[in-house]
């Protein structure tokens, strides 16, 4: 209670999660390319989760959940469109944000995929990684490319960093981390991954020691299976 | 070539089968935002394979809308850029906010909804009894309270919001699937009633409008055959 209180009084943001990536992973991300500082509470216990469930705090009883300029924010997209608002990482109007909010739906669409296979149960794992790859290789990583030759700029849009660059480095490395080989039939891809990672605040929290989650380890998600009945 | 006028005279065209699926949150959105809008259906494999083969759909997907010079996919864009255009967005960052948060979690019970006709028959029992409990025990809980807690007409700022629309159109499909399903939240009601009582949305309520009737068997089977 009084780290939260603390940390609200500061105006940082505090997020409430797992100590894992999951759904909160983009919302650290795009937090720490806006050069946010921000705290986390993470859930350990069932009995955590009751809790907030129970003060409330969880409209729908589901996280992530994030404390933000006053509100008590759940919903993954509602927490990302405000804090992209906020630092200016949602583009100049609102052709420019359909744009950044299709890209991002792809993107978020092939995360889900990806983070359906970390959930899912071992014996339907090997099909569920079929799928994502075959999706990455074939529908994603084609249309972004696509994109980035269309205009050559150094940014999906508007010739500048916008929200959605910060998402698909996100998934890039992911897709790196499924099967480096995926990326090699698109440069400019791979160039913009290159290029927004070395951004000073992307830079930094690429860096051990920042608040980037690791991969997923099978033994704890297992445990947390057990125990949140997922 | 109704394409091609629609398009000229300004006019919304939307491409999807004729069936409720996730383009009627569009459709409603549109509707109660008063814009006149086309449509183009879907009903073989090949009219999709065509929208492909044109790069007319980013992810080979349908919705697609056609709007002000861009061919937009993926529902949420779809419906963000609408809302905004609308003015159904809230006043400020913060209103959106609250706006977003709401109308994610309806498209959360929207994603059960919206399947129900398309599963398996095995399956069909098991989805039902879980779309019964998380609209009685999870969401419509949640709207009931924000409307108990201000006591405003509308779910955010006093004013109509897209939230306010998508929120009224799952009220009447939940109670489709569910007929007691509203028994206990009368704040809902009142507001479903408000909300249909506007003119637009009075007008898309009524037979002959593009509002699109609950999935009967032909229109499974054209989406099956188009799409999978």
């Amino acid at each position: 209670m009084c780290e939260t209180t603390v940390a609200a009084m500061a105006g940082k943001p505090v997020l409430y999660y797992w100590d894992a990536r999951g759904r909160m992973e983009c919302i650290r991300w795009l937090l720490a390319a806006a050069g946010v500082e921000f705290e986390e509470k993470f859930i350990e216990t069932p009995a955590d989760m009751e809790k907030l469930i129970k003060d409330g705090r969880l409209m729908f009883q589901q996280v992530p959940m994030v404390e933000i300029d006053g509100m008590t924010l759940v919903q993954t997209r509602a927490i990302l469109n405000y804090i992209a608002t906020k630092y200016n990482l949602y583009g100049k109007d609102a052709k420019e944000r359909a744009l950044i909010d299709m890209y991002t739906e792809g993107i978020l669409d092939l995360s889900e995929m990806m983070l359906q296979v970390v959930i899912s149960l071992p014996e339907q794992r090997e099909a569920k990684i079929s799928l994502v790859k075959e999706k990455t290789k074939n529908r994603y990583l084609p249309a972004y490319e696509k994109v980035l030759k269309s205009h050559g700029q150094d940014y999906l849009v508007g010739n500048r960093l916008t929200k959605v660059d910060i998402h698909l480095l996100e998934l890039l490395l992911y897709v790196e981390e499924l099967d480096s080989s995926l990326l090699a039939p698109f440069p400019l891809l791979k160039a913009l991954k290159s290029r927004i990672s070395s951004l000073p605040n992307v830079k930094k929290f690429l860096q051990p020691g920042s608040q980037r989650k690791p991969p997923p380890d099978m033994k704890r998600i297992e445990e947390a299976r057990k125990a949140f009945k997922f | 070539e109704n394409q091609a006028i629609a398009v000229m005279a300004g006019k919304p065209v939307l491409h999807y089968s004729d069936c409720r699926g996730r383009m009627e949150a569009v459709r409603w959105l549109l509707a109660a935002a008063g814009v006149e809008f086309e449509e183009k259906f879907l009903k073989t494999r090949d009219d999709l394979e065509r929208l492909r083969n044109d790069g007319s759909l980013m992810f080979q997907q349908v919705p697609m809308v056609e709007i002000d010079g861009m061919k937009l996919v993926q529902t949420r864009a779809i419906l963000n850029y609408i809302a905004t255009k609308y003015n159904l967005y809230g006043k400020d960052m913060k209103e959106r906010a609250i706006i977003d948060m709401y109308t994610e979690g309806l498209m959360d019970l929207d994603e059960m909804v919206l399947h129900q006709p398309y599963l398996p028959k095995e399956e069909k029992e098991g989805n039902l009894a879980k779309i019964k409990d998380k609209s009685r025990n999870r969401y419509f809980p949640a709207y009931e309270k924000v409307l108990k807690s201000h006591g405003q007409d509308y779910l955010v700022g006093n004013k109509l919001s897209r939230a306010d629309v998508y929120l009224v159109k799952l009220l009447y499909h939940v109670e489709e699937l569910d007929p007691s399903v509203l028994a206990n939240f009368p704040l809902l009601k009142a507001l479903r009633t408000r909300v249909s009582n506007l003119p637009t949305v009075k007008k898309f309520l009524q037979p002959g409008s593009q509002r699109k009737p609950l999935e009967d068997e032909k229109c499974v089977e054209e989406v099956m055959k188009a799409y999978i």
